[in-house]
């Protein structure tokens, strides 16, 4: 008793307690992922040609920049114990609909962009509340809800893809055109460093990432959610509305995702029907590595952002040293097989 | 009419690791006798059902059923030898998906010998025979899922009773039922004992236990702590052996309420429980206590905003009070510690810091960003004016011990002032140190509010309360000065024998 009264004081006053040493293991859990990306930079750096440049690691970024977005979004679900399969098409479906309003019905950059956040807002409030009050699984809700936007998508332009200038189902040619501004968002570049350099979604993934970061780690509203995520009805009881927490995590990641939407339709120019397939995929599995970073073993944006990186600098990796596109999905599976070991068999954390 | 025991325990004996859950316990059941077993949270009666159906090993002791050896390797075994559990979860002893007939005959489709393929009219043939025998009025064809607790109830019965056993072994299958279904339940047990069943039925229900007991046993600390077999049963004495009597009224200065805090007028709290009313002053510590199920965790979460009461209205300091979420109660300064911490309370994935500052984030945060620094300094502080033995206040919950996890739940709603703090079995599963250590805290930071413990354990109740409410059926039926206590009366009035009080 004595005993545990002195050790408590200590603890209580600061002073100076046993030092805590990392076993090895503690190490590989904590820092093995961060360690294997750096390997990973190192090996291409040495074996290829041009991939220490400024040009290819902006390139990098860039192919992991729309993905990275939506897996910020769906990294907002996890936290709270959710799930969403949605994001995917609801990316694509914002996609088609900012098409949709420049090129058939003549709209502005402006009004597309709102067109699409707007989507994003609705099909989270949606998904939230057949989740929280119509008690659907968030797999089987947000499912449900990615076939019905896969559809939907298609049903304006009857099935086909939105270029500048189409033929309309009903024979007339559209008159409208994508404003430049609004292409700007996929074309422009930023100078840094070199001239034109940085590309708007490269600038635009890393303002989110700042953003989702500081809100899940520093404010009292993400803090919440990982309590909702954690013990839902401990956070019940100690005065968290639940429910409200559940749908804005719905809501941000259908934001996000649509927000990935507009970056996609500005890259390329067209609404087009076969695009952004591999989307929830990659950008589920970048969320999931991200448990593994930093031996978090939870969602976390900072482990997102990384687990997308290690994606795009592997595979970009892979590409220079000639890997043909194909193995492109294995190697990623891969990948993720083993950030999700790490996770769950390594860290102890979860008891 | 003293018939020789169907069913004998002997010194049965259990262990988990260092824990001695059953100390040699002694047990007969007899033909055609309902033997009721009464035993407080941890006394071991779910161990001994377990034993006896085959689920788990006994470490020591002697069980016979009918002169021979009984020793289960698997549930399946103890029905075949005749010894049959109806669980506690009745979803545990039916198949939801499955409809009534399916259900009654499902031991027979999986047995040994079970045919390959059966044929769905003799299966109803078979089940309409199963429900004739037990008077069992319920739609053959009808989905599990569609029927009410009683009514799976009376199927997960029915089907244990198909085998037609020697024993059967009903534990608290009344928990979850209405009294009207309960009383089905009653008649449906009256008709087995008049065939000749040895029934143990395990219950803390006084109601139930008046209606149907032959004989009580009361078990406590994995022992049996009285046999009550003389008529009429003596249910005082079988309450008290099973609370055990190692009543010592407090050593404590019993402290008078000053000024009325809350209260409660002819609160209601389910459609067919009488109202009562309930005054809490500030500077008292109320400890409410009567046997689980009583309407304790209810009237706690009734005063905490979690449900609303059938009727009445509460006040806090003279304004209406009449909280429709945890979070205004919380913001009306009424707290609430919750029973079971692991379910209700921690936050596993936060450490010791982050598990305190949960419920007032809020009003430690500027413009929604959370100080760390300010969390914890109050996480500190609480550590050190309760004890909590950590290294720091970042650790993990799951590194500390059941009575250093209570510290910081409790911690948690001692950060800020409150009107009335409610604790809802603040000492389950709590070291006899840490024990101390809490109801110390509680009674001295007393002063300026209300508080209230809800316990099922007397001695509990005496070691920290000024006063002591006795619950029964959901309504309040006594209140005792914890001074000059008549321990009879509180006994009589926790065992239901009581007198409305005003």
């Amino acid at each position: 008793m004595n005993l545990e009264q002195t050790k408590t004081l200590n603890a209580a006053t600061g002073a100076p307690h046993p030092v805590h040493k990392l076993t090895i293991r503690e190490l590989a859990i904590k820092y093995g992922f961060l360690v294997l990306l750096l390997g990973l930079i190192l090996f291409f750096c040495a074996f290829t040609n041009g991939f220490a440049s400024p040009q290819s690691a902006v390139f990098i970024l860039q192919s992991v920049a729309i993905t990275g977005i939506l897996a910020l979004g769906v990294t907002a679900t996890l936290v709270v114990g959710g799930f969403d399969l949605s994001i995917g098409s609801v990316a694509t479906t914002a996609m088609m609909a900012s098409s949709y309003v420049m090129v058939v019905m003549g709209g502005d950059a402006f009004t597309a962009m709102l067109v699409c956040i707007l989507i994003g807002v609705v099909v989270g409030l949606i998904n939230g509340f057949l989740i929280v009050y119509m008690r659907v699984p968030d797999l089987l809700a947000t499912l449900g809800m990615m076939f019905l936007l896969v559809g939907l998508q298609r049903i304006p332009t009857e099935g086909r893809s939105i270029a500048t200038g189409m033929t309309m189902p009903d024979g007339s040619v559209a008159s409208g055109t994508f404003s430049p501004a609004f292409l700007a968002l996929g074309r422009h570049r930023f100078d840094f460093v070199l001239p034109n350099l940085v590309p708007v979604s490269v600038v635009v993934l890393i303002l989110l990432a700042i953003v989702i970061w500081f809100f899940l780690e520093y404010t009292r509203f993400g803090r919440m959610m990982y309590a909702v995520g954690s013990n839902e009805r401990a956070a019940q009881l100690a005065g968290a509305p639940v429910n409200a927490y559940k749908i804005s995590a719905y809501v941000i990641s259908g934001v996000f995702a649509s927000i990935g939407g507009i970056l996609l339709a500005a890259r390329l120019g067209r609404g087009d029907i076969a695009s952004g397939n591999n989307l929830l995929l990659d950008s589920v599995a970048a969320a999931l590595i991200g448990f593994a970073v930093l031996g978090a073993a939870k969602p976390n944006a900072f482990g997102t952002a990384i687990g997308a990186l290690f994606v795009g600098v592997l595979l970009q990796g892979l590409t220079m040293m000639n890997a043909p596109y194909y193995t492109q999905d294995f190697v990623k599976g891969g990948v993720l097989v083993i950030a999700l070991v790490f996770t769950f068999a390594l860290s102890q954390r979860r008891r | 009419m003293v018939q020789e025991a169907v069913f004998r325990i002997e010194g049965l004996r259990k262990s988990f690791g260092p824990n001695q859950v059953l100390g040699g316990v002694d047990l007969e059941l007899r033909a055609g006798v309902i033997t009721v077993l009464m035993g407080a949270n941890g006394a071991g009666k779910s161990t001994l059902v377990r034993i006896v159906s085959g689920v788990y090993d006994r470490d020591a002791g002697r069980i016979t059923l009918a002169g021979q050896v009984f020793s289960p390797s698997s549930p399946a075994e103890a029905i075949r030898a005749g010894v049959v559990t109806v669980h506690q979860n009745i979803n545990d002893g039916v198949v939801a998906d499955l409809d009534v007939a399916t259900n009654l005959t499902l031991d027979r489709l999986n047995g040994r010998g079970a045919p390959l393929v059966f044929n769905p009219r003799r299966v109803r043939r078979e089940a309409a025979a199963v429900a004739a025998r037990m008077g069992l009025s319920i739609d053959l064809t009808a989905r599990i899922s569609d029927l009410s607790l009683a009514d799976r109830q009376m199927v997960a019965i029915a089907r244990a009773m198909a085998h037609e056993p020697k024993v059967l072994i009903l534990d608290e299958p009344t928990s979850s039922l209405s009294s009207a279904e309960a009383e089905r339940l009653f008649q449906v047990v009256e008709r087995l004992r008049a065939r000749g069943v040895a029934i143990l039925y395990i219950s803390h229900r006084m109601s139930d236990i008046r209606r149907l007991a032959d004989t009580i046993v009361s078990l406590r600390d994995g022992r049996i702590s009285g046999i009550f077999e003389d008529q009429p049963l003596d249910y005082e004495g079988a309450v008290n052996a099973m609370l055990g009597k190692k009543i010592s009224a407090g050593d404590i200065s019993v402290r008078a309420a000053t000024a009325p805090v809350l209260h409660a007028a002819n609160l209601q709290l389910t459609p067919t429980s009488r109202p009562f009313s309930l005054t809490l002053g500030g500077g008292e510590v109320v400890a409410i206590t009567g046997l689980v199920g009583v309407g304790k965790t209810a009237l706690a979460e009734t005063l905490f905003g979690v449900r609303a009461p059938v009727s009445g209205g509460m006040t806090l300091d003279g304004a209406d009070y009449a909280p429709r979420s945890t979070r205004q109660a919380i913001e009306r300064g009424v707290f609430l510690v919750a029973k079971d911490r692991g379910e209700n309370g921690i936050v596993p994935g936060f450490n010791i810091y982050e598990n305190i500052s949960l419920p007032f984030l809020k009003r430690i945060s500027n413009f929604g960003i959370t100080s760390r620094r300010s969390e914890r300094d109050l996480a500190r502080t609480q550590i050190a004016s309760l004890g909590v033995v950590c290294r720091s206040e970042r650790d993990e919950m799951s590194t500390l011990s059941g009575g250093n996890q209570q510290k910081v739940m409790v911690g948690r709603w001692l950060t800020q002032a409150s009107r009335v703090l409610i604790l809802d079995e603040p000492f389950q599963g709590v070291d006899i140190s840490a024990r101390r250590d809490l109801a110390a805290k509680l009674r001295a930071s007393a002063i300026g509010r209300a508080t209230l413990v809800f316990v099922t354990e007397l001695d509990e109740a005496f070691e920290i309360a000024d006063r002591i409410l006795v619950m029964s059926e959901h309504t309040l039926v006594g209140e005792h000065r914890n001074a000059d206590i008549n321990v009879d009366k509180l006994l009589a009035e926790i065992a239901g024998q009581h007198q409305m009080v005003g």
